[in-house]
């Protein structure tokens, strides 16, 4: 790869500085004048008949405003993701305990909190279904056609039985993954200002500003020019911010088209927990086989995802849970099938990894078994197995040299020590009862949105030049955590040769960018980075004539090469700083604002049976974990995690780890603590003192390994990473148990009565 | 904001410090501290992330003693002194030790947890100078962060150590 003076440097953190002094503004933060407060009114019971709302009690809370319900609709009511099922607000069905009815409009937050307290609301409780394996049975409620299922796919190649009666070694098992509660510590929240004419201006929390623009558009029927949506400075998505926001700016914005008045809508922990967006929890049977040498001949997977209420996101996340669901391995007879089932319960949709944890958890864990059943190490089973430039993935794409696959395994295998720990259980550091164990995953990951999301896999880019030679970039893609403002200002820098300190991408206006699509599947580096360099290289080509002229103006010997980087030209011993070649620029009155765009190419999946290719790019990771087990109580401590991956050029090394790092920690997390319990379709425990997640005291060692393999359509090779460090390391941790106790443990979270139950089967 | 059952809610004559300087204002007794910093005051650094007491996002300095704002009530901060992220300084003014490490080790990511965690932080260290990495991991339990797997905000707390 070229020598890069910007790109691949851990340059400093755009917006470190606003942060560690408390100078950001979240949405929370942001004040207007004569602004007002909402506070949503909620459904008690998971499927009711909504009978009556009446405010007559909330009235006379001082300060109380008004009482918004779906007649304040001005437009369609349904919210435009989709499927377009979900209505802004319910008519005459609720259906999940915590749905938004109404919304109540105060002078102070307190006031509306305590008004929507006292709406009274009558009803009539409808019978409703909770369990998504009950929901897909002929005789359940129906609560979503004739059928309760959103959506289904399948991956049909070869013949799958015949592998199976052939088969030298089988493993068959069924797994189970609980949901995710995101946990970003901001929780939702919008503000919504009218402005006059009939058009709206709205600050939210958000990963997706244009998926805003849709919704607000549509619930006030006003076309997208009068209305305007500014990212705030958001605290963390991890998909949490991808659709959800639109709901909640959406009710924002009819609250405020009301009243005439800004109103500001930010919701409590509890609320959050209770209605917005959350991980699937999956259900996954699968079965795999192998000839008597250990190689993979078929796989057979049904696959359930718990879709909730709405079908919001569902059918695109089990989509990319469908494409992964055999792994990345050879395998030349499949069978997959896959189902987004509806419950009355929270309607779950985008959490980093989109539905790839849940059905990874199940086969890498089954990958052990059979890897066991074969008499083979798991780590050789897997490179037996596993997918190489120019084999082909399920769905029948043939992989090109960007697949670093092998390189990281083995990555992972040197660095753990692997061959010698696998062999003993050993005893833990712990006491007496503590023994020791290590497991491996191996995951791909598309880059993007592939097949599924074709006609969003696009982004556009500005690059402004000011006469001062400082830049601004505008994109659509937003910063949420990841570190998007850095490394796209990285890569704007390198392009222009501009200095990084000069450079500053801007948060997202909608008003600025055309619908650069979602900020989700690890794709703004990607599509907003090739967006940026499509907008800047024709100010590049400006610029670097210019610079020669210059140079040539000072003396500098013409037939040397002229040299550029870290933004100093250079020419035969003469040498010039972007500042006096942009301000030649100006003076020569060229032009120095570009406009950028990027579509991915396209992709030949076909639904009917899932063949063709599915993504354009994909990453790669391989884990292993180290843990330890009390034999006694059936507590799982996780010791260590070691990772490589796979994703393409890094463009801020520490940032990179530092997604790393996050992206592990929030995947153990979620393999051995977060347990979200519903009961009767009622969330029992929507606070941070149930649902656990982990701490500083948690924190496994982490040893993170890059092995780059240039990707030659990313903006300096880079593919995307966001997503790729969490998918595996749930089977990581479960092998590692298995290894160090005996005990398989098919259901996430780990707990220990879990562990234990198998301990004592064992 | 809460408000208080009857209409009138009692009048509580408050004197503190706030990040030095010296305050009085009458407040609603029902205030909680928390509000009274960010709606009052109008320091929005402070950030609410639960309202339960179980994030540390909202954790500031009382008396040198890094407590949950939620948890607590404003007039509680009677003839104490208040130290919000906004009175965080170094010793020469401009950025504190555990500002510059917090945003060189990367333990910034998307800052929602970083002031609380810088107050907890800034408590240990004035307490425990020489706090080890075992007794820093201890003392930020209560500081949850869903970005950074926490390796780097350990990390930056112990580089900030003695400076
Ligand atoms: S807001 Fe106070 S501890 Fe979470
Ligand atoms: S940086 Fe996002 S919660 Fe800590």
């Amino acid at each position: 790869m070229e020598k890069l003076s910007c790109v691949g440097k851990s340059l400093p953190r755009k917006d470190a500085l606003i942060k560690a002094t408390g100078a950001a503004q979240y949405a929370a933060d942001r004040d207007f004048a004569g602004m007002l407060y909402a506070a949503a009114v909620r459904s008690p019971r998971p499927r009711i008949k909504i009978l009556s709302i009446s405010d007559a009690k909330a009235r006379r809370v001082p300060g109380y405003v008004t009482l918004v319900t779906y007649k304040d609709i001005k437009g369609v009511n349904k919210w435009p993701v989709v499927m377009h099922d979900y209505p802004f607000l319910p008519e005459k069905e609720a259906r999940f305990a915590g749905e938004t009815i109404a919304l109540v409009v105060a002078k102070t937050a307190g006031a509306a909190k305590k008004a929507a307290a006292l709406v009274e609301l009558k009803y009539k409780e409808l019978p409703f279904v909770a369990d998504p394996l009950r929901a897909l049975e002929k005789d359940s409620v129906k609560i979503h056609g004739e059928d309760n299922v959103f959506s289904s796919f399948v991956i049909k190649k070869g013949s799958v039985d015949e592998a199976f009666e052939k088969a030298a070694f089988t493993a068959e098992g069924e797994f189970s993954t609980n949901y995710q509660v995101h946990a970003y510590l901001e929780t939702q929240g919008a503000i919504a200002l009218p402005e006059p004419g009939g058009g709206m201006t709205v600050h939210s929390t958000t990963q997706c500003p244009f998926y805003i623009l849709d919704a607000v558009a549509a619930a006030l029927a006003q076309p997208y020019h009068k209305i305007k949506i500014l990212q705030t400075v958001t605290g963390g998505g991890f998909g949490g911010k991808e659709d959800v926001p639109a709901l909640v700016a959406s009710h924002a914005a009819i609250c405020a088209a009301k009243v005439g008045r800004p109103v500001k809508l930010i919701y409590g922990r509890k609320e959050d927990f209770q209605s917005m967006s959350k991980r699937h929890p999956g259900w996954a049977k699968v079965a795999y086989a192998a000839d008597k040498n250990g190689r993979l001949t078929a796989c057979r997977v049904k696959y359930v995802l718990d879709g909730g209420a709405y079908s919001t996101l569902s059918p695109i996340v089990l989509w990319r849970g469908t494409v992964h669901a055999a792994g990345p391995y050879k395998i030349a007879n499949v069978d997959i099938k896959t189902y987004a089932a509806a419950t009355n319960k929270v309607p779950c949709g985008a959490f980093r990894g989109f539905g790839q944890p849940q059905i990874c958890f199940a086969q890498e864990s089954l990958i052990d078994e059979l890897a066991e059943k074969t008499g083979m190490d798991p780590v050789q089973f897997r490179l037996k197995n596993m997918l190489e430039p120019g084999d082909k993935t399920v769905t029948g794409q043939k992989l090109n040299s960007c697949c670093g696959l092998k390189e990281i395994v083995q990555a992972v295998r040197k660095r753990s020590g692997w061959d010698k720990k696998v062999k003993g259980r050993g005893p833990g550091a712990g006491g007496p009862d503590v023994v020791a164990g290590i497991g491996f995953s191996a995951t791909y990951y598309g880059v993007g949105l592939g097949a599924g999301g074709r006609y969003l896999d696009r982004a556009g880019a500005m690059v402004n030049i000011y006469k001062d030679s400082s830049v601004s970039v505008s994109v659509g893609n937003a910063e949420m955590g990841q570190g998007a403002l850095t490394v796209l200002a990285q890569i704007a820098a390198e392009t222009l040769n501009a200095p990084y300190e000069g450079v500053k991408v801007e948060e997202v206006d909608s008003s600025k960018v055309p619908d650069s699509g979602p900020t989700v599947a690890s794709r703004t580096t990607l599509m907003s980075g090739n967006a940026i360099v499509d907008a800047a290289t024709p100010l590049r080509e400006r610029i670097f004539k210019t610079a020669f002229d210059l140079l040539v103006a000072a003396g500098a010997d013409a037939s040397k090469p002229m040299t550029a980087g870290g933004g100093v030209f250079s020419m035969g011993g003469k040498s010039v700083e972007f500042r006096p070649v942009a301000a030649e620029c100006w003076r020569r009155r060229l032009k120095m604002c570009e406009q950028g765009w990027y579509t991915a190419p396209r992709t030949s999946f076909k639904n009917e049976d899932g063949q063709g290719d599915a993504y354009v790019i994909y990453s790669y990771s391989a884990n292993a974990a180290e843990v330890e087990v009390d034999l006694k109580t059936g507590v799982l401590k996780v010791k260590k995690i070691w990772a490589a991956y796979d994703v393409g050029r890094i463009v801020n090394p520490r940032l990179a780890l530092g997604q790393a790092q996050g992206g592990i920690l929030q995947g153990m997390s979620w393999a051995v603590y977060e347990n979200l319990v519903y009961k009767n379709g009622i969330m029992v425990n929507p606070n941070f003192t149930d649902y656990v997640i982990a701490t500083t005291a948690d924190k496994p060692e982490y040893d993170i390994t890059f092995i780059e393999k240039p990707y030659k359509d990313g903006p300096y090779h880079a593919k995307g990473m966001g997503e790729v460090p969490l998918i595996g390391v749930a089977p990581a941790i479960a092998n590692a148990v298995k290894n160090a106790c005996g005990a398989r443990v098919t259901s996430v979270p780990l707990l220990p009565e879990k562990i234990w139950k198998e301990l004592k089967k064992a | 904001m809460s408000a208080k059952k009857n209409t009138t809610p009692a009048v509580f004559a408050l004197s503190c410090a706030v990040n030095g300087q010296r305050t009085e204002l009458e407040i609603p007794s029902s205030l909680s501290l928390l509000d009274f910093i960010r709606e009052t005051l109008g320091l929005k650094g402070t950030k609410e992330g639960c309202g339960e007491g179980e994030c540390g996002a909202c954790m500031v300095l009382v008396n040198g003693r890094a407590v949950n704002s939620c948890l607590m009530m404003a007039v509680q901060l009677h003839g104490k002194e208040l130290v919000t992220i906004e009175g965080i300084k170094g010793k020469a003014g401009g950025l504190h030790p555990l500002q510059k490490t917090f945003m060189a080790e990367g333990a910034v990511q998307c800052g929602f947890c970083t002031p609380g965690l810088i107050i907890a932080s800034e408590a240990l260290l004035r307490r425990k100078p020489k706090a080890t990495l075992e007794e820093i991991k201890l003392e930020l339990t209560g500081n949850l962060c869903r970005c950074t797997g926490y390796e780097k905000v350990l990390s930056a707390v112990e580089k900030a150590r003695g400076k």
